[in-house]
């Protein structure tokens, strides 16, 4: 019995071992090697005005990096739209209703007390707490949401392996045009870059 | 760029030309209530009062403010703040009637009725008699005055010279200036209008008043400014993202007077003593009862909601809308808070009480109006004025007004 079913296992590991090297090799000749073409600039201005001629030219798989936050390059990116607002609503509205009829249902249902002759169905005095849920599940909705959007924490990134991205937290701008971009060609793209102020074009691999 | 020029429009020539004959048609107007109705008039004339010198005085405290913080937001508007606290010297001017009819205001002036009330002598004797309520008036208004003046002086030297010491002096006036103008509004509050019934307090009472005459003030220089960009020099300079600023701080004090508001309804509610209750008792009843609903929705609830849209804050069309809301929900919230407390359960507004307003802001807005044109509308010499216009023109180009 025993022999058999050992037979058995080994009769089917090699053809899911095979399946799995199939799948493998057959996501390898879909995805390119490459990740996309990166340009590095010097100044947030000379990013941004690059990042509005590559997005007027047509590109949308495209992205910033700068050490700090600037206010223009979503915009100049195409990036105008978000639904966070609408999670961080949702979660609010949540919370508030949450945190009201909690209240209602201990002080009215599960365990009405008479509090100096006032109505079980206190609302003035619920208005506090209602407050403070709808803040704290709005603001949980804020940055869970936030993490779910920019898929972060990000253990691995492609563009780390740019040359001089280290620069990215301390003095230097960069634009990444992506290869899965659909007006994406490699040498049509790093000439571009080029014309529009690069100080340097390299390849991101994967 | 050089022969830009940054002076006011003509078009606000044509605010103080009608502002001023139509402030004093209704003054002529009030001089009819005064004769007929001297209690209703005065009732009417506080209540005109405590708008008007919000505004002025609200205006000074976010003028502190945004020199302390900087930025864009404050930049655009702080020639109209200015102008605003410039109105100053007229609200004293005003103020004097006040005085002259304390007698139909206060009941503290009653000395007969007084001492019937053994708990007020000594409140009287000490603070609410009318020899310290003129001191006290003239302390707040020598405090405003003085910052006023300053914050007016230096700017328009550095308007003139350019030196950097004036930017730094206005920073410094304002980290006190702005302490000192809590203090007094709460106590101006309190000698104004929470002692037109001397038995009640509240001790945020003082706090009410100061995040709305911050907000009504706000309010305006908004509605102002949206109506100040239609034309040049602002329309070149002022961009969505300082109109998105600004709502944003609307917002805040939005929700900072309906905190307060609320944090002394939820006490007086809880404790539900007489002597405190008494004067929710007949604001929370009948008409007085519907204005109170209305306040709630339409001061709080719909701006608050109204303010939390990105896109709505960026539009000074839909904006100014929400703040000439604002402003006349604040109206309808000090008619509220002031009436009562010589009407009782009796709801009674008279026909002075929508003339006072108007007079007074007739002539509030024409010194006003003048004011503003004295001066460039933007600060030019002021060091964040560059990065202000860099913003102002990377986003025009990019963003439909």
């Amino acid at each position: 019995m025993s022999d058999e079913k050992r037979e058995s296992f080994s009769e089917t590991e090699p053809h899911e071992a095979d399946d799995l090297h199939l799948s493998v090799s057959r996501r390898r000749r879909v995805a390119p090697t490459l990740y996309g073409i990166m340009g590095e600039f010097n100044n947030p201005s000379d990013l941004v005005a690059a990042a509005r001629r590559t997005y007027e030219a047509g590109y949308r798989r495209i992205n910033g990096y700068s050490p700090y936050p600037i206010e223009e390059l979503s915009e100049a990116i195409g990036f105008t739209r978000t639904s966070l607002p609408l999670i961080v609503l949702i979660g609010g509205i949540i919370g508030g209703l949450g945190g009201f009829f909690m209240q209602y249902w201990m002080e009215v249902i599960a365990y009405p007390l008479n509090v100096g002759g006032k109505p079980y169905n206190s609302w003035p005095a619920f208005i506090p707490i209602t407050f403070e849920c709808t803040v704290l599940v709005a603001a949980f909705a804020a940055v869970l949401g936030m993490l779910v959007l920019n898929k972060l924490p990000q253990p691995y990134h492609p563009v780390f392996n740019a040359p001089n991205f280290a620069l990215a937290t301390r003095d230097r701008f960069f634009l990444v045009i992506e290869a899965n971009d659909p007006r994406f060609n490699h040498d049509e793209t790093t000439q571009f870059l080029n014309t529009v102020g690069a100080r340097n074009v390299s390849d991101v691999e994967i | 760029m050089m022969h830009v020029s940054y002076n006011a429009p003509p078009e606000l020539k044509r605010l103080q030309q009608r502002a001023l004959p139509i402030g004093g048609l209704l003054f002529g107007i009030l001089v009819f209530g005064f004769l007929s109705n001297r209690g209703q008039f005065f009732r009417s004339y506080l209540f005109a009062f405590s708008f008007w010198t919000g505004i002025s005085v609200g205006s000074l405290a976010l003028l502190m403010l945004q020199h302390l913080t900087g930025g864009g937001w404050g930049l655009v508007i702080r020639r109209l703040l200015e102008a605003a606290t410039r109105t100053l010297p007229l609200m004293l001017l005003l103020f004097l009637p006040i005085i002259a009819g304390a007698h139909w205001l206060y009941p503290w002036t009653h000395a007969e009725e007084i001492a019937k009330n053994p708990a007020l002598v000594e409140k009287v004797r000490l603070y609410l008699n009318l020899q310290f309520f003129v001191v006290r008036a003239a302390i707040y208004f020598a405090v405003w005055l003085t910052l006023a003046f300053f914050l007016n002086r230096w700017s328009k030297l550095q308007d003139q010279t350019g030196e950097r010491r004036f930017t730094k002096n206005m920073r410094v006036l304002s980290g006190p200036g702005f302490i000192l103008f809590v203090f007094t509004v709460t106590f101006a509050s309190i000698d104004w209008f929470m002692s037109l019934d001397p038995e009640w307090s509240s001790t945020i009472y003082g706090f009410i008043f100061v995040a709305s005459w911050s907000l009504s003030a706000l309010a305006f220089v908004i509605a102002a400014l949206a109506m100040l960009t239609k034309y040049e020099p602002l329309k070149t300079v002022v961009a969505p993202l300082h109109f998105q600023d600004l709502g944003k701080l609307l917002l805040a004090l939005v929700m900072l007077w309906s905190y307060f508001a609320f944090s002394q309804f939820l006490i007086i509610w809880s404790g539900n003593l007489p002597e405190e209750i008494r004067w929710y008792l007949p604001r929370t009843k009948g008409a007085w009862g519907v204005i109170a609903l209305a306040v709630v929705v339409l001061h709080f609830a719909f701006p608050f909601l109204f303010l939390l849209s990105r896109s709505l804050k960026r539009n000074p069309h839909k904006l100014v809308l929400v703040a000439g809301l604002i402003l006349v929900m604040r109206l309808l919230d000090l008619l509220w808070m002031i009436t009562p407390n010589f009407t009782g359960d009796h709801f009674h507004v008279s026909w002075m009480d929508i003339v006072a307003p108007l007079a007074m802001g007739g002539l509030w807005l024409a010194v006003f109006g003048r004011q503003l044109s004295k001066r460039a509308l933007i600060p030019i010499n002021d060091p964040q004025f560059e990065t202000v216009l860099q913003q102002a023109h990377s986003h025009s180009a990019h963003s439909v007004v």
